[in-house]
């Protein structure tokens, strides 16, 4: 136990020197790369703007209110592509992940190289952010509601696979010996021993990647890939601020909606 | 006259797995209603077919593009979009780290009073609502362009990360210290020094290098919006068709957050 003398008596602390030191050592460095960063944030800010702030939020907020109501009607489509493009991409990247997490997972995988190909896949789709994908596929295929279904699926398989693989490798091995004995060919294992086992959470990770993919769908169109950022976009580029309040009240809606059905849906699974 | 069935050729009942859903109203109901919003959500996608077709040679460029990509004709813009992704993601778990403790704290209401933790739910969940992308439109118009509206934008949505998660984590821990510093007298603050801090520090850390991790990956697409970042690079990369220069941002994206993610679980694995 790290002990300091002080006049005589013996003192309790809680490190030695050397990790005392070491962790004020960690402290400085630390508080010295923050000072680093933000120097180079605040060299590229004009201070000027940011001074002007409140001036700017209360009149934003100003323009804002009250939202153009009657907007609302062309919005249906908007939404509905929304919808689409999160579902869809959601079922398409459940499709395409669940064989790549049984290639991956360490218990179930036919070869070492086709699961570091399933990490590969993994790893790619998951670093690259849907709205990334969405500018590339745009690129590809043109501006519409394919490229965001697209987009969304490929940024999910990384997701869901990831998810899938670790509850697959988390399986209890007794049953896969149970059914292995019996005779069972790899496909019969893997429907009757590890399906069941980890159909729950297979469920759960779906549809909380729809969740996200909900959020994440409304935004998508600000590069051009449809659903309600395609109408967000050309309401801020026209600084329609009552249209762009309704269409946030819209996302709200559409947020909620997801929680609540996600919520719902995972609390009766387990 | 019964025909005698030789026992081993009686009919043996198939045993199949019990459904997930126990109810066959529901189970069934819920597949027609899916099978029917699938005709309907693929009957209404608009495909325009001729348009996709000429976009398969454009994919053969991109796939170029990755096989060669071109890092030296734009360098000077990846340079300095990358460096401001990353400093924007270090001021930006910085500061959202020093806004969520205390609103994680509040948030647990095993802590705090009921107006106090209803305010900071409030202040998560409108920090969870909307996406990165629409806080920086906000963020943008108050600001300015630049990374200041990112830091912005990426601090505000940590809070609905971190507070919410710091605030279950709390809510989750053993009640027995707490109750036991309590019982000796000590302040709110020293109750939270002495019994929370110790039990969920290594949790926070966790968590707190999870949101470095996301912070970096939306700070590559805030830019889409003038918000800082290489995300802005991206874009025009892409707009332009320049798919080497484009492939060239995003292996360094995917190389950083690759990076990040090893690092990140070996913190991880140190503190817990």
């Amino acid at each position: 136990m790290p002990v300091s003398v002080v006049h005589g008596h013996k003192v309790w602390q809680r490190r030695d020197r050397a990790t005392a030191l070491k962790h004020w050592l960690g402290w400085i460095v630390g508080v010295c790369l923050f000072m680093v960063c933000w120097r180079i944030i605040a060299g590229a800010t004009n201070w000027f703007f940011v001074w002007d702030a409140p001036r700017q939020g209360s009149e934003f907020f100003g323009r804002l209110f009250p939202p153009e109501w009657s907007y609302v009607v062309e919005l249906g489509r908007p939404f509905w592509d929304t919808l689409n493009m999160a579902t869809l991409g959601t079922l398409i990247s459940v499709v395409i992940a669940l064989p790549i997490a049984v290639l991956t997972a360490r218990n179930t995988t036919p070869h070492p190289l086709l699961r570091a190909l399933g990490l590969l896949i993994i790893v790619v789709s998951r670093s690259v952010n849907s709205l990334i994908w969405a500018l590339l596929l745009v690129a590809i295929l043109g501006p519409g509601v394919l490229a965001g279904v697209l987009a969304i699926a490929l940024r999910s398989i990384g997701f869901v696979g990831k998810l899938f693989y670790e509850a697959i490798e988390e399986v209890n091995p007794a049953p896969i010996e149970a059914i292995t004995a019996t005779g069972a060919s790899p496909t019969q294992i893997l429907s009757y021993a590890i399906l069941p086992q980890v159909l729950p959470s297979l469920v759960g990770v779906s549809v909380f990647r729809w969740d996200i993919n909900l959020r994440e769908s409304t935004v998508i169109g600000l590069v051009g890939a449809g659903g309600l950022g395609l109408q967000l976009d050309a309401a801020v580029n026209a600084l329609q601020w009552p249209r762009a309040s309704l269409i946030f009240l819209v996302i709200l809606l559409l947020v909620l909606l997801s929680e609540a059905t996600s919520a719902r849906v995972r609390r009766s699974i387990t | 006259m019964k025909a005698k069935v030789p026992l081993s050729h009686a009919p043996c009942p198939r045993w199949s797995p019990p459904p997930l859903i126990a109810n066959p109203l529901l189970r069934w109901g819920l597949l027609l209603m899916g099978g029917l919003y699938l005709l309907a959500a693929f009957s209404t996608l608009e495909i325009n077919w001729e348009r996709v077709a000429a976009g398969m040679s454009r994919s053969l460029q991109v796939f170029a593009g990755f096989l060669q990509p071109d890092f030296a004709s734009r360098w000077w813009e990846i340079q300095s979009g990358v460096l401001e992704s990353l400093t924007m993601t270090v001021v930006a778990t910085v500061i959202g780290t020093a806004l969520s403790v205390p609103i994680g704290l509040g948030a647990a209401r095993t802590l705090t009073p009921l107006p106090v933790y209803l305010f900071c739910r409030g202040m998560i969940a409108l920090a969870r609502t909307f996406q990165e992308v629409i806080i920086a439109i906000f963020f943008v118009v108050l600001v300015g362009f630049g990374p200041l509206a990112g830091v912005l934008t990426l601090s505000f949505a940590s809070i609905g990360f971190l507070a919410k998660l710091l605030a279950e984590e709390i809510e989750a821990m053993q009640p027995a210290p707490l109750e036991a510093i309590r019982t000796t007298g000590a302040s709110w603050l020293q109750l939270v020094t002495y019994a929370v801090m110790p039990q969920v520090l290594p949790r926070l850390v966790g968590l707190i290098t999870y949101r470095f991790d996301i912070n970096l990956r939306e700070s590559a697409i805030v830019g889409v919006v003038g918000a800082g970042g290489i995300g802005a690079t991206l874009q025009t990369a892409f707009s332009r068709y320049d798919f080497d220069v484009a492939a060239a941002i995003l292996l360094i994206i995917i190389g950083l957050v690759w990076a990040t993610e090893v690092g990140a679980g070996a913190i991880r694995r140190r503190i817990q």
